[in-house]
């Protein structure tokens, strides 16, 4: 079935917007501490990590932590292609205008997102646990694993996690994604008046 | 009954009277020390934990040789500045980065005596790009650059002994001078002492100083009558393009100087159109003299400082500058010569005056074209005092030395003899307020008060006495300064604070001129340094001969390498550290056991050496000097030394044997 007219020019602007992504940092990374009145921070990218990271390594190497080289680190490699095909995914379906299609982008998104915050989520819980044992500093029961998202004191440190301009461009994509395939579905205008209904019931 | 109340109210009566007494003569000797500050002071002078100050300012080190920087209004004392002296806490003189900045044509000079500190100007403003100080003892000016509150130039000046009448400065910084307080032999020589008249000339030196850069580069030297210059401002506004210069010792007295160099009624004021003698120097005048001079300069680069020896000077008589040069008649002995805002008047401070005189630069250019003349000395036509004069300022008070100026019209004069500041009105030459200083002021200071644009809220006393204004500290005290507020008609003084050296004199900028240009690191990847290495896996350990290099980092928090073996008894060890931190307030210092040197103190990113004779078999431990991290005791390591003729090889390792 074709999707409305609305709902093609929603996804091709998503899909545009998505291109910005390649050019804003997606997460950032802050750290406060009383010594540190001007904060550290680390910017991820979706191919590389800036910001403070040598200090933040060097600060590191106390804990144990294990040093964070972003050449090492596969995904930075593969999320530009990931979001390519996103991006591709998504014009096809501004051009096919088919709904099954709509329908398969979205979900692709909704897993990308969920995928996403699994691996980061994998790769904090690592950086976080898998400590040299011949550390200088080791309290015990300590881990170091910052936030998915929102703050949490580490040692000396706070730690903010927080989408950054691109993080908030992805997330806002993902639900306009979510509601223009909602509101392209003909059960939109079912579910609504069904709601009403039985709200009146 | 009656007469009992009565004793006793008697004795009531007497007692009050007995402890009012006391109490009155208890207030006496307090006001004999100083006026009861005003009660709103201690807010005014308050900067609350973790607020800035609203001035920097750059004060004289004195005969420390250095400069140090204090906030106003606290008076806290922020940083001191190595300039002229060596310094073994940051290294500075001691390290083989910083040895050629002391270096002169006298060899190398671990101490001088700094004077005046001057700011560099944009439009007749500070623009806290640079300050300048004066070393008087081995002739120099230094230039120190506040991004990174480093010297970072020195040149000698050859031909000039006691370099006091320096370094002021010209509206844009065209131009730093250096005007000799002992008039010598030009082409230094061995002359009897008696033949002053003859042999002993003046010389006032113009270095130029490059507007992008800030280099120096000595441009010329004016050679006049064997007179003592003492201190110098450039014009401003319609007087931009000349210098005035006061002397003292016009008697041309070798001698005895406190009597002989006392007899006139009027020394003078030289008045030097510079922009005139610019176009004669180009037109191809003056004669270029032999001399030696050092010229020394550090790049922030290769984090290092070269000496460049020059060999010629240019030098103009007053034949050659014919019509540009000019003695004003100023009572007697003058210290200051201090431009108001507006470049219309010149101040003569006469130290030995009565009065103030104040002088008309309208009327100094008439008699000028009307060739309104007294005489002339050794060429240089005299003006008549009556014919320059504006006014003079009746009974300013005893010893009027130095004057600087508000942006409300007022001047400000020290009064060394009287102890005191007295403000008077630039226009009538009235005096509309005085306050007593503790004691014997020398300069005094306003936030650009020697320049078009005055701050005019706060006013610094430099005294030359401190005699019991703190806490004693034996027969050697600590010299001391005043904060004045002068933001209303009356002075208030709200501050004592203690300075370093002798605070001859001060400047003072708003602080955002210079914070917001202030460096935190050295970029590690701009480090051109011959022995910097930016990687521990470059660390190393080379023999050349008895000379052994080693390339050693820092970080937080070890040395790499921190074993060293195979040093020898008689081997001359440089230790070429670099800080591979690019964090903010990260040094890391260096020292090692016995050495005849100092220690180092390496900024994030530089890379510094100290040279260290290995003697004695044995071990000797190094280590990390400046707390740097919470493992800081632990940054240490070891260096062995083996007899001379030992085969233990070189051998270097950090952690894991290499």
């Amino acid at each position: 079935m074709n999707m409305k007219k609305t709902s093609r020019i929603s996804v091709l602007i998503i899909s545009l917007a998505l291109i910005a992504v390649y050019f804003l940092p997606v997460w950032e990374i802050e750290l406060e501490a009383p010594q540190y009145p001007e904060g550290l921070g680390m910017n991820i990218w979706i191919n590389k990590i800036t910001g403070d990271l040598n200090t933040i390594n060097g600060l590191n190497h106390y804990i144990g932590m294990k040093t964070i080289q972003p050449d090492s680190i596969k995904e930075l490699t593969l999320m530009p292609y990931i979001l390519g095909a996103l991006i591709l995914l998504g014009i096809s379906v501004v051009i096919a205008g088919r709904k099954k299609l709509l329908l398969v982008w979205v979900i692709f998104f909704m897993m990308l997102g969920i995928a996403g915050g699994v691996d980061f989520y994998l790769w904090e819980y690592d950086y976080g646990h898998n400590l040299n044992p011949e550390a200088a500093i080791k309290i015990p029961g300590m881990s170091y694993q910052p936030p998915l998202i929102g703050s949490k004191q580490l040692a000396n440190f706070t730690a903010y996690s927080i989408p950054d301009t691109g993080g908030i461009i992805l997330i806002g994509a993902g639900i306009a994604s979510l509601v223009i395939m909602l509101y392209d579905s003909r059960k939109w205008g079912r579910t609504k008046k069904r709601l009403i209904n039985k709200n009146i019931n | 009954m009656a007469k009992t109340i009565q004793t006793m109210l008697v004795v009531l009566l007497l007692g009050a009277i007995f402890s009012g007494t006391v109490l009155l003569s208890g207030c006496g000797s307090k006001k004999d020390k100083g006026p009861l500050i005003e009660s709103d002071a201690p807010s005014m002078v308050y900067v609350e934990p973790g607020k800035y100050d609203e001035f920097y300012s750059f004060v004289s080190g004195g005969f420390s040789g250095q400069m140090s920087v204090y906030g106003l209004p606290s008076g806290r004392l922020f940083k001191v500045i190595p300039v002229f002296s060596q310094n073994p806490e940051n290294g500075y003189g001691y390290t083989e980065e910083t040895k050629p900045m002391l270096q002169t044509s006298k060899g190398f000079i671990p101490w001088d005596d700094s004077h005046h500190s001057e700011l560099s100007m944009k439009d007749g403003v500070p623009d806290g790009r640079w300050v300048f100080i004066n070393g008087n003892n081995t002739p120099r000016i230094a230039r120190l650059d506040l991004k990174t509150f480093k010297t970072v130039e020195i040149i000698e000046i050859p031909n000039s002994a006691g370099n006091h009448s320096s370094p002021f400065t010209t509206s844009n910084s065209e131009y730093v001078v250096a005007g000799t307080r002992f008039s010598v032999p030009v082409e230094n020589k061995d002359v009897p002492i008696s033949s002053y008249k003859e042999n002993f000339k003046g010389a006032i030196s113009f270095i130029k100083v490059d507007q992008n850069s800030g280099d120096m580069k000595l441009a010329f030297q004016l050679i006049t009558p064997p007179f003592d210059y003492d201190l110098s401002h450039a014009g401003k506004g319609p007087s931009d393009g000349w210098y005035f210069f006061s002397c003292y010792n016009t008697e041309m007295a070798h001698t005895l100087l406190e009597v002989n160099a006392s007899q006139k009624d009027k020394d003078y004021i030289l008045a030097i159109n510079w922009k005139k003698i610019e176009e004669l120097v180009a037109a191809g005048k003056g004669t270029d003299k032999a001399c030696t001079y050092y010229h020394n300069k550090f790049d922030d680069k290769t984090h290092s400082a070269t000496s460049e020896i020059l060999k010629t000077v240019k030098t103009l008589s007053p034949e050659d500058v014919k019509g540009a040069m000019f003695y004003i008649p100023c009572p007697k002995s003058p210290h200051g010569a201090d431009v108001d805002p507006t470049g219309e008047y010149i101040v003569g401070g006469g130290k030995l005056a009565s009065v103030i005189p104040v002088f008309s630069f309208t009327k100094m250019k008439k008699a000028i074209e009307g060739n309104d003349f007294e005489g002339n000395v050794e060429g240089i036509p005299v003006l008549k005092y009556d014919a320059v004069l504006s006014g003079e300022v009746q009974k300013p008070g005893l010893g009027p030395l130095h004057t600087e100026f508000d942006d409300k019209g007022f001047a400000y004069t020290s009064c060394f003899v009287s102890s005191e500041i007295v403000k008077w009105n630039v226009a009538t030459k009235e005096v509309v307020d005085r306050m007593p200083v503790y004691y014997s002021i020398g300069h005094l200071m306003i936030p650009g008060g020697d320049s078009r644009k005055p701050w005019g809220k706060y006013l610094v006393a430099l005294n030359k006495i401190t005699k019991d204004r703190f806490l004693p500290t034996g027969p050697e005290l600590t010299q001391s300064a005043q904060l004045i507020d002068i933001s209303g008609d009356k002075m208030k003084l709200i501050l004592d604070f203690p300075t370093i050296g002798e605070p001859h004199y001060a400047q003072a900028i708003p602080a955002d001129l210079v914070s917001k240009n202030s460096a935190r690191i050295y970029k590690l990847e701009e480090n051109s340094h011959p022995y910097a290495i930016k990687n521990e896996k470059d660390a190393r350990v080379e023999r050349k001969g008895t000379e052994v290099h080693v390339y050693m980092t820092a970080i937080r928090s070890h040395l790499t390498p921190d074993n060293i073996e195979g040093i020898k008894s008689g081997d001359v060890v440089y230790f070429h550290i670099t800080n591979l931190e690019q964090d903010w307030d990260t040094p890391h210092g260096f020292a090692i056991m016995g050495n005849e040197n100092s220690e180092l103190l390496i900024m994030p990113g530089e890379t510094c050496t100290i040279k260290w004779t290995a003697k004695e078999p044995g071990i000797y431990p190094f280590y990390c000097t400046d707390f740097c991290s919470a493992l800081h005791q632990e940054m240490q390591g070891y260096l062995r030394v083996s007899g001379k003729d030992s085969n233990v090889p070189v051998s270097f390792s950090t952690g894991e044997k290499k």
